[in-house]
């Protein structure tokens, strides 16, 4: 009886094999999806648009005094220009009467957002490129979807401790848990 | 000490306090308190409170229970009126070259390891074990025994410098280690050796706000700072010097009872000023 319990079981590889399948089918294709929420962004803001302006970067992305960093511009410096309507883009209009009229800084979605105990300094890490570590969105029309990972909170494309540990450790630079951590 | 061998920096970061100076006025700890975002003791948790299954948080006065990263403590002389005389000796966490805290973590929560020498606290990391808080000789850490909960619109005032803490990890000064961040940042911005600061660019909270300028800060390698002639000087003295920790803070007194209540000296012993 032992042995003929043994011989049968090599019939059960096949549901194993599907059950396998299936769950690594669940596992590298459903379960990231669900893990991440996509949205987009408050106001499809165009670069592409206000580069050919003749706009540089440094007019919104630049260094204060103190050598910190201003990433996103206020709507005291978007009104020096759109104080009226200055194109037919919708999403202009709404940018206008949703957030400037009424005084309201947009919510952007930040696609690098830092958990709060990390200090990153971009002064530091001047001499590299921007899209080094940011998706090149200077490019682009339509800003990409933002993916929040629902568990955590927090952006997928968040730079990992792991990704600064390493180019801290191939550059030669300090990864003592103060030079990053607060 | 025993063990290992102490790490050894181009820069240290150092502290200066001038006993004979301050007169306990404690605007110190509140500057430290807003700084570093750390909670008034509130009674009741309301958030979470549920009748006879909730137990009320500690007294607020009770200081077992909060959290005081810089402290002022009251010397006396005891002796009566009219030779009794007191002093206050505010305490931070002491930054020590060979730290008693370090080699206890069991997970490298905290370790003495950045350029300037400043015993780092990593709170996420931190598992709530407190061999640190055990092993510290100076009583300058302190383990979050409740979640901080801010009074309404207190939460708003909070310093995005620094990060919060939850209930169950230790935490202690770091000597507002943001603001070196800031200053290191700065410098790179006018153009100056992010590693040879000069003197101002970095100052810790307390330091900053204290009204009769007692305590002062620096870089202890450095000459040209102040701290470095202080704590070389005939009336500088440490806290239980004794036990080898090497802390980077200093004390300057002339009074020689304040001087012999810093460390355990005998009954017959002279309290010595510090030596080189």
């Amino acid at each position: 009886m032992e042995e003929k319990r043994a011989s049968k079981g090599s019939g059960g590889a096949i549901p194993f094999l599907i059950g396998f399948v299936l769950s690594a089918v669940f596992l590298w294709i459903i379960f990231p999806q669900v893990i991440y929420c996509q949205k987009d962004q408050p106001i499809r803001f165009s670069h592409t648009v206000h580069k050919e302006q003749g706009m540089e970067c440094s007019g919104c992305h630049f260094f204060r005094e103190d050598g910190s960093y201003a990433g996103l511009p206020s709507n005291e410096q978007c009104a020096e220009c759109h104080t009226d309507l200055m194109g037919q883009d919708p999403a202009e209009a709404k940018y206008v009467k949703e957030f400037l009229e009424k005084g309201r800084a947009v919510p952007w979605l930040i696609y690098q957002y830092q958990p709060d105990n990390v200090y990153f300094s971009h002064k530091a890490h001047d001499g590299f490129e921007c899209t080094d570590c940011h998706p090149n969105l200077g490019d682009s029309d339509t800003p990409p979807p933002h993916y929040r990972n629902v568990i955590t909170g927090y952006s997928k494309q968040t730079m990992k401790m792991w990704q600064c540990e390493r180019c801290h450790a191939e550059g030669g630079v300090s990864n003592a848990c103060y030079v990053c951590h607060k | 000490m025993s063990h290992g061998h102490a790490k050894e920096f181009k820069v240290r970061w150092g502290m200066v306090v001038d006993v004979d100076k301050c007169t306990g006025c404690g605007a110190c700890m509140v500057a430290c308190q807003v700084e570093n975002n750390i909670s008034p003791m509130v009674r009741q948790d309301k958030e979470n409170y549920l009748p006879s299954m909730t137990f009320e948080r500690d007294d607020p006065s009770n200081k077992m229970r909060t959290l005081t990263w810089l402290m002022v403590y009251e010397l006396s002389n005891r002796k009566d009126y009219p030779d009794h005389e007191v002093a206050f000796l505010p305490r931070p966490c002491m930054q020590c070259g060979n730290p008693a805290c370090v080699p206890v973590c069991p997970v490298v929560a905290t370790d003495k390891n950045e350029e300037g020498g400043i015993v780092s606290q990593i709170y996420p990391r931190c598992i709530g074990c407190r061999y640190c808080m055990a092993a510290c000789p100076y009583h300058a850490r302190y383990f979050n025994w409740f979640d901080p909960i801010w009074p309404k619109g207190m939460d708003k005032a909070l310093s995005p410098r620094t990060s919060v803490r939850p209930r169950g990890v230790v935490e202690k000064c770091n000597f507002c280690h943001t603001r070196f961040l800031k200053a290191k940042e700065r410098a790179r911005q006018e153009g100056i050796d992010p590693n040879e600061l000069p003197e101002g660019y970095y100052t810790p909270a307390c330091v900053e706000v204290c009204p009769t300028g007692a305590i002062t800060f620096g870089d202890l390698n450095n000459p040209e700072h102040k701290v470095h002639q202080l704590a070389h000087g005939k009336y500088a003295f440490r806290l239980l010097e004794k036990l080898g920790l090497d802390p980077q803070v200093y004390y300057l007194t002339k009074r020689d009872w304040v001087r012999k209540q810093g460390d355990n000296y005998l009954a017959n012993e002279e309290p010595h000023a510090k030596k080189h």
